[in-house]
C-alpha cells in the first residue's frame, strides 16, 4: 500500500516534468498521452486506496519520504498521510483531474501550446495531492502555495491577454494575503505547542485549550487565535468574503482549469483544512463562530451577485463561492462531516456545470455572454442533458420523506439541518440557517436562470447586427466599473478569437462538442446523480463514525450531526421549498414571460439593488481605492521622498556636492576618481597595519 | 588537512599570475583575452573543487573552528585561518558563484578584459579570506581590501553613471570602515589579542560592548545593507556589470550578515541583546519600505536591488532573534539569496546584453519569443517570492518563526513582506514577459543560447535542491549555530 500511494502522488509530477521539459521534443500527442495516462493511473490507484479504506478495513498510515526542515524542534518531513480525509480528497482530486485532462484533448485542440497546458494541469494535481496528504504544517503549506502557483500559471495561461495576466497576479496576491495569516498561524502553533506535526499536535490541544497568549497588552485565548490565523489562509484559498475577489477574475483561465481548480479541488482546500484541523477548531469556539459568520455571509453575497451576471462562467464562479460558504458554515457549526460531504458531491456537479459551460462556449465559438445564447438545447443535446442534471443536483432537488434525491440534496440539506440543530444553542448558527435556506432559493433561481437563458427561449445568436450591439454594450458596461483593467472581459473574449478559435471559419452555427469532451460530462453526470445517494451513509449517516475513524474530531459536547438527523419535518422541507420557489420564479421570468421581455428588461432598468449586485458589491473598486492606491502612494513616497530627498540629500549627495567642487579645482578627468577612492581605501588598510605593528611590538 | 584552507583562498591568485604571464608572453590582443578567460574559468573551477573538498571534509559535529592554520607572521601579527559551520557554506557559495560570473562575462565585457578578470580573481581571494580569517587584522585586510576590486569593477566596467554609483558605494563604506577600524584598534588594545576565537570568549565590559557594537554595526549595516543606509545598493547594482551585480548581491552583502554572526553576537552579547529592538525595527521597516519602493521601480535592476534589501531584512532580524530557528533561517537565507538574486541579476543581464536597456517599459511579451528564458525567469521570480519548494521559502519562514518568539510584532510586520514581494515580483514578470510583443525592436530577440543555459542550470538545481532538502545546509551548520545561540543565551543569562 505504501508504494502504491507513493506512485499515486508522484505520477502527476512525472507527467508534468515530461510534458513541461520535453513537451516540444516529444510532440503534442505524446505530451497529452503521457500526462493523461499517468493521471488515469493515479485516479485508479486513488480509488483502490479509497475502497481499501471504506470497505477493506485499511488502517490509517503515513509514508515518510524525506526530511524537509529539521531545525531544533522545528521538524517537518515530506510524507504521505493516508486517512479518511485524504482518501476522500484523493478520489475527488484525481477523478476530476483525470476527466479534465481527457476533456482538454478536445477543448484545447486548437491551442498552440498544449504540452505547457497539460504540464500545468499535472503540476497542479501533484501540488494538490501533496497538500491533502501532508502530515505536518510545512508540507500543507507547500501544497497550499504550490496549487497557488499552478493556479497562477493556468489563469494566466493565455498570457497575451492583459486581462488574463492581471487576473493571475490578483489570484496569487490575494492568496498571499491569506497565506500571511496562515504562516502566522503556523508560527503560533509552533511556539505554543512546540510541534507542527499533526499527529503530535492534536492530542495536546485539549490540555492547551485553556491557555492564553499575551500580545499587545491583552490576554488572548491561544487556540482561538491560532485557529483564526489559520482560517485567514482558508479564506484566501477558498475565496471567502473579503478575500473572494480573485475567484471571478480567475475565469480568465481556460474553462477546464476553472472546472478543476476553481470549482472542484483547489478552492475546497480551505474546507479540507478546517476539517483536518477539527481537533483544534473544536476547542476554538470564537474562531468557529467567525467561520460560521464568514461562511454564511459569503454564501449570501456570492448568490446575490450570481443572480445578475451575464457571463456564463462568472455565474458558475459565484455559485462556487456561495457553495463554499455553505461548507464553511457547516464546519463552523461543527458539522465537519457535512462540510466534507458537500465538498465531495459539489466536486462532481460543479465540475459538471463548468465542463458543460465549456462545451457551450466551445460550441458557441468562445462566446461567453449568455445574452447571446438561447435555444441551444437542440443544438447541444448531450450538453443540455448533462447541465440539466448538474442544475438539479446543485439546487438540491429530492424527496425528503423517502430521503431520495440528487447529490446536492443530501449534502446541502444536511448542512442546513445541522445549522438549525446547532442553532438550538447558538444564535450565530441560527443566523447561518436562515441564510442557508434563503440562499437555497437564490441558488435555484440563478442556476435555472443560467440553464433557461442558455438552452431555452429564442436564439439570440447568429444575427450579427444585433449581436454586435449587445456585445458593444456589454463591453461598455463592464468598462464603466472596471477600475482595474482585469475586468474587461468583452475585450478578452475578442482577443481570444485570434488566439484559440476553432478554425471553423465563418460557420457560426453552434455545434455539439466532440466525444472526448462529452465523455467526462457523462461520467460526472453519473456522479451528480448518485454520489449523494451512495455515500450519504458513510459521510454523514449511520456508518459515519466507522468511515471517518477519527480523521474528523468532534468534541464530546458536539452532537450536531446526530441532532441534524432528528430535526422537525418542516426544517427538512424548508430548503426544498425555497429551491422550488427559486425554480418557479426562474420559470416565470425566463420561460413563461419570455427571456427578452422580462429578464432583460429587469436588468436594463438598473435599479439600485441590481447595480449593487451586478457590480459585486463594489469590492474591486473599494480595494483598488484603498490597498492598491495606498501601496502605490507609499511606494512613491518612500522612494522619491524617503530615499531620494531625505536619505540621499543628507547623506552621499550632500557630501558629494563638496567633493565635486574640489574635483573641479583639480580639474582631473572623472574616471580618475575611481583610482583615488581605491587609493584611499588602501591607505586605511595601510594605516591599520601600521597601528597593529605598533600595538604588538 | 592543513593548508587546504589557504590553498582554496589563494588559488585564484595563481590564476592571476598565469593571466599576467600569458599577457607578457603574447602581448595584448583578442587572443590573449580569450586565453585569459579560459585561465580564469579554470582557476575558479579549481577553487570551487577545493571548496567542495573542504565542505565534504568538514566535520559537521564539531561546533568549533576547523582546518585551522596559525603561524606568526611578522612583528607579532598572526596569520590565523579556520572555518566553522557558519563560514563553510559562505566559502562554498563564493567559489560556486565565481565560475558563473566568469562565464556570464564571456561576451559582455569587451574593454580591459585582462584587468577585469584579474579584478574578479583577486576579489575571490579576498572574499574567501573574509570568511576564513580568524584574526582581526587579517579580517580587516580582507574585508576592506575586497571592496577595492568591487569598487573598480563598478567604476571602470560600469554603466553611464558609474562614477556616481562607485562614489556613493565608497562613501558609505568609508563611514562604516572608519568606525569599525576604531573599534578593532580598541579591542586589540584592551584584550591584548587579535585572535578571533580568543576574542569570542573574552568578556568586554557591558558599556564598552555598547560602543564596540555600534561601531561594528555601522560597518555591517552598510554592507547588508540595512535601512536607512541602503541607498548605495540600487545605484551600485544599476551601474555594475552583470557579473559585478551577481557578486555584489550574492556574496558581498553576506559579509555584513557574517560579520554580525562572527563578531557582534559572540563578542558583544549584552549589547546585541540591548540593541535587539533596534535591529528588529530597522529590519521590519526595511522589509515593508523597500518592498513598496521596489513595487514602483521602472528599472529592472533597481527593482531587484530593492528586493534584495527587503530580503536582507529577514536576515538581520533572524540573526538577532536569539533562537536556533531564526539564526539557521538567517544563515540559510544568505545562501539562498546568494543563489536566487545572483540568478535574477543574470536574468536581467540576458535581456540587457541583447537590448542594452533595463527599462521595464521597453519590454513586454518576451514569452512569445523566449520560452526558455520565460521558464528560468519564472523559476527565480518564484524563488524571490519565497514559494515553498524553492530555497527562498525556507529562509523566510524560519527567520519569521524565530522572530515570532522574540517579537511577535516584528514577525507580523515582516510577514507582510510575503504579500508585497508577490506584488512587485509578479508585476515585474508580467510587464516584461506577458502580453503581445509591441516594441518592434523586440520582434527579433533571441532565446537563451547554450552558454546562458549552462549558466542557469547549476543555479536552478541549487534553488530546487535547497528548497526541497534544506537539511543539506542545516546538517552542516547546526552545531556551530547552536553553539552561537547557546553562548549568547548564557552570556545574557537567559
Amino acid at each position: 500500500m505504501q508504494s502504491l500511494v507513493t506512485i499515486l502522488v508522484f505520477a502527476p509530477l512525472l507527467g508534468a516534468i515530461i510534458a513541461g521539459l520535453f513537451g516540444r521534443r516529444i510532440g503534442n500527442v505524446a505530451s497529452q498521452a503521457v500526462t493523461t495516462g499517468l493521471l488515469i493511473l493515479a485516479c485508479a490507484l486513488s480509488w483502490v486506496t479509497f475502497s481499501q479504506w471504506t470497505w477493506g478495513h485499511m488502517e490509517a498510515f503515513t509514508v515518510s519520504l524525506l526530511p524537509f526542515i529539521h531545525v531544533g524542534d522545528f521538524i517537518a518531513n515530506w510524507s504521505i498521510r493516508i486517512d479518511a480525509l485524504s482518501a476522500t480528497m484523493l478520489i475527488v482530486v484525481t477523478t476530476v483531474s483525470a476527466l479534465v485532462h481527457i476533456y482538454s484533448w478536445g477543448y484545447m485542440a486548437e491551442d498552440d501550446s498544449k504540452p505547457r497546458f497539460f504540464a500545468y494541469l499535472s503540476l497542479f494535481t501533484f501540488a494538490m495531492l501533496s497538500l491533502v496528504t501532508a502530515a505536518d504544517f510545512m508540507q500543507l503549506f507547500f501544497g497550499w502555495e504550490g496549487v497557488g502557483l499552478a493556479s497562477y500559471l493556468l489563469i494566466g495561461f493565455w498570457f497575451k491577454k492583459p486581462s488574463a495576466s492581471a487576473a493571475a497576479i490578483k489570484a496569487f496576491v490575494v492568496n498571499r494575503v491569506g497565506d500571511f495569516g496562515f504562516a502566522l498561524g503556523i508560527m503560533t502553533v509552533y511556539w505554543a505547542f512546540g510541534t507542527i506535526n499533526f499527529a503530535e499536535l492534536f492530542p495536546m490541544i485539549q490540555a492547551g485549550a485553556a491557555r492564553s497568549w499575551q500580545f499587545a497588552g491583552h490576554s488572548w485565548p491561544l487556540v482561538d487565535i491560532a485557529c483564526f490565523l489559520l482560517f485567514i489562509g482558508a479564506m484566501g484559498k477558498s475565496a471567502q468574503f473579503f478575500l473572494h475577489t480573485w475567484l471571478p477574475d480567475a475565469m480568465e483561465g481556460p474553462t477546464p482549469v476553472s472546472a478543476l481548480i476553481h470549482a472542484a479541488t483547489m478552492v475546497t482546500a480551505g474546507v479540507y483544512m478546517l476539517c483536518l484541523l477539527s481537533p483544534m477548531f473544536e476547542y476554538a469556539p470564537v474562531a468557529k463562530n467567525i467561520v460560521t459568520v464568514v461562511g454564511a455571509v459569503t454564501a449570501l453575497f456570492a448568490a446575490t451577485v450570481g443572480l445578475t451576471q451575464n457571463d456564463i462562467k462568472r455565474v458558475i464562479a459565484y455559485s462556487t463561492c456561495s457553495q463554499l460558504g455553505y461548507m464553511f458554515f457547516a464546519a463552523g457549526v461543527g458539522a465537519y462531516q457535512a462540510a466534507m460531504f458537500h465538498l465531495f458531491t459539489h466536486a462532481f456537479f460543479k465540475a459538471l456545470l463548468f465542463l458543460g459551460a465549456g462545451s457551450v462556449i466551445h460550441g458557441m465559438h468562445h462566446e461567453q455572454d449568455m445574452r447571446r445564447y438561447g435555444a441551444l438545447a437542440k443544438m447541444l443535446p448531450v450538453t443540455f442533458i448533462a447541465m440539466t442534471i448538474g442544475t438539479i443536483a446543485i439546487t438540491g432537488l429530492g424527496f425528503p420523506p423517502l430521503h431520495l434525491g440528487f447529490a446536492g440534496f443530501y449534502s446541502k440539506d444536511t448542512i442546513i439541518e445541522a445549522a438549525f440543530a446547532a442553532g438550538g444553542h447558538n444564535q450565530i448558527a441560527m443566523f447561518a440557517w436562515v441564510i442557508g435556506v434563503l440562499v437555497a432559493g437564490l441558488t435555484s433561481f440563478y442556476s435555472w436562470r443560467l440553464a433557461f437563458f442558455t438552452f431555452n427561449g429564442k436564439a439570440r445568436w447568429g444575427h450579427d447586427d444585433h449581436g454586435h450591439d449587445a456585445h458593444a454594450a456589454h463591453g461598455h458596461d463592464d468598462h464603466a466599473h472596471a477600475a482595474h483593467g482585469h475586468d474587461d472581459h468583452a475585450h478578452g473574449a475578442h482577443d481570444d478569437h485570434g488566439h484559440d478559435d476553432h478554425g471553423h471559419g465563418h460557420d457560426h452555427k453552434p455545434h455539439e462538442s466532440p466525444w472526448v469532451m462529452l465523455l467526462p460530462l457523462v461520467v460526472l453526470s453519473i456522479g451528480a446523480v448518485a454520489a449523494g445517494f451512495v455515500f450519504t451513509g458513510y459521510f454523514v449517516g449511520h456508518h459515519e463514525a466507522e468511515f471517518w475513524r477519527g480523521a474528523i474530531y468532534n468534541a464530546p459536547t458536539n452532537h450536531v450531526l446526530h441532532e441534524a438527523h432528528n430535526v422537525a419535518d418542516w426544517v427538512k422541507w424548508s430548503p426544498l421549498i425555497a429551491s422550488l420557489i427559486g425554480l418557479a420564479v426562474a420559470v416565470y421570468v425566463y420561460i413563461l414571460k419570455g427571456d427578452e421581455r422580462l429578464g432583460l428588461k429587469l436588468a436594463e432598468r438598473k435599479g439600485p439593488l441590481y447595480v449593487f449586485f451586478y457590480n459585486k458589491w463594489f469590492f474591486d473598486e473599494l480595494y483598488d481605492a484603498t490597498f492598491v492606491r495606498a501601496a502605490k502612494f507609499l511606494g512613491d513616497l518612500f522612494w522619491k521622498g524617503g530615499d531620494q530627498k531625505i536619505i540621499d540629500r543628507l547623506g552621499p549627495d550632500g557630501v558629494s556636492a563638496v567633493s565635486y567642487a574640489v574635483g573641479r579645482k583639480t580639474g582631473k578627468a572623472q574616471t580618475g576618481y575611481v583610482y583615488h577612492y581605491a587609493f584611499v581605501m588602501l591607505l586605511g588598510v595601510a594605516g591599520l597595519l601600521t597601528f597593529a605593528l605598533y600595538a604588538f611590538r | 588537512m592543513t593548508g587546504l584552507l589557504s590553498l582554496t583562498t589563494f588559488a585564484p591568485l595563481v590564476g592571476v599570475a598565469l593571466i599576467l604571464a600569458a599577457r607578457a608572453a603574447k602581448g595584448p590582443g583578442a587572443a590573449t583575452d580569450t586565453l585569459a578567460k579560459w585561465i580564469a574559468l579554470a582557476t575558479t573551477l579549481v577553487t570551487f573543487a577545493l571548496a567542495l573538498v573542504l565542505t565534504l571534509q568538514f566535520d559537521a559535529k564539531n561546533p568549533g573552528f576547523q582546518f585551522v592554520e596559525d603561524f606568526a607572521w611578522f612583528a607579532g601579527l598572526h596569520y590565523r585561518m579556520g572555518i566553522d559551520g557558519i563560514s563553510v557554506l559562505l566559502v562554498l557559495l563564493t567559489a560556486f558563484l565565481l565560475p558563473i560570473c566568469i562565464v556570464a562575462s564571456w561576451k559582455s565585457v569587451e574593454k580591459r578584459v585582462v584587468e577585469y578578470l584579474i579584478a574578479f580573481l583577486v576579489l575571490e581571494t579576498l572574499v574567501i579570506g573574509v570568511f576564513c580569517a580568524l584574526d582581526l587584522v587579517l579580517f580587516y585586510l580582507f574585508f576592506e581590501g575586497g571592496l577595492v576590486p568591487m569598487f573598480l569593477i563598478i567604476g571602470i566596467w560600469g554603466g553611464k553613471r558609474r562614477i556616481y554609483a562607485a562614489y556613493k558605494f565608497f562613501l558609505y563604506t568609508l563611514l562604516g570602515s572608519v568606525l569599525m577600524l576604531a573599534a578593532i584598534l580598541a579591542m586589540i588594545s584592551i584584550a591584548g589579542t587579535s585572535s578571533i576565537p580568543e576574542l569570542m570568549t573574552y568578556k568586554f565590559a557591558p558599556w564598552l560592548q555598547t560602543w564596540l557594537w555600534l561601531a561594528f554595526f555601522a560597518s555591517f549595516a552598510v554592507k547588508m545593507p540595512m535601512w536607512p543606509v541602503h541607498t548605495w545598493l540600487p545605484d551600485a547594482h544599476v551601474e555594475a556589470p552583470t557579473a559585478g551585480s551577481v557578486i555584489l548581491a550574492g556574496i558581498l552583502l553576506k559579509m555584513g550578515g557574517y560579520g554580525f554572526m562572527r563578531f557582534s553576537i559572540p563578542m558583544f552579547p549584552n549589547a546585541s541583546e540591548m540593541f535587539q529592538p533596534l535591529v528588529f525595527a530597522m529590519s521590519g521597516i526595511a522589509i515593508v519600505y523597500t518592498s513598496l519602493v521596489a513595487f514602483r521601480q521602472t528599472d529592472i535592476k533597481k527593482l531587484i536591488a530593492y528586493s534584495s534589501v527587503a530580503h536582507m531584512g529577514f536576515v538581520t532580524m533572524g540573526i538577532f532573534s536569539g533562537n536556533a530557528a531564526g539564526e539557521q533561517g538567517a544563515l540559510f537565507q544568505m545562501i539562498s539569496h546568494g543563489v536566487i538574486s545572483g540568478a535574477l541579476f543574470l536574468c536581467v543581464g540576458v535581456v540587457y546584453d541583447r537590448m542594452h536597456t533595463r527599462e521595464i517599459a521597453f519590454y513586454g511579451g518576451l514569452t512569445n519569443r523566449m520560452p526558455h528564458y520565460a521558464f528560468v525567469f519564472l523559476l527565480f521570480t518564484m524563488g524571490n517570492v519565497g514559494l515553498p519548494g524553492t530555497s527562498g521559502f525556507v529562509g523566510e519562514i524560519l527567520t519569521m518563526t524565530g522572530v515570532y518568539q522574540a517579537s511577535t510584532w516584528t514577525a507580523i510586520v515582516s510577514a507582510t513582506g510575503v504579500i508585497l514581494s508577490a506584488m512587485y515580483a509578479l508585476t515585474l514578470y508580467r510587464r516584461v514577459m506577458y502580453g503581445e510583443i509591441v516594441n518592434p525592436e523586440l520582434k527579433t530577440i533571441t532565446d537563451l543560447d547554450a552558454r546562458e543555459i549552462l549558466l542557469f542550470v547549476p543555479l536552478i538545481i541549487m534553488t530546487l535542491v535547497l528548497g526541497i532538502y534544506p537539511n543539506l545546509v542545516f546538517n552542516l551548520t547546526a552545531s556551530s549555530v547552536d553553539g552561537l545561540v547557546g553562548a549568547w543565551r548564557a552570556a545574557v543569562g537567559g
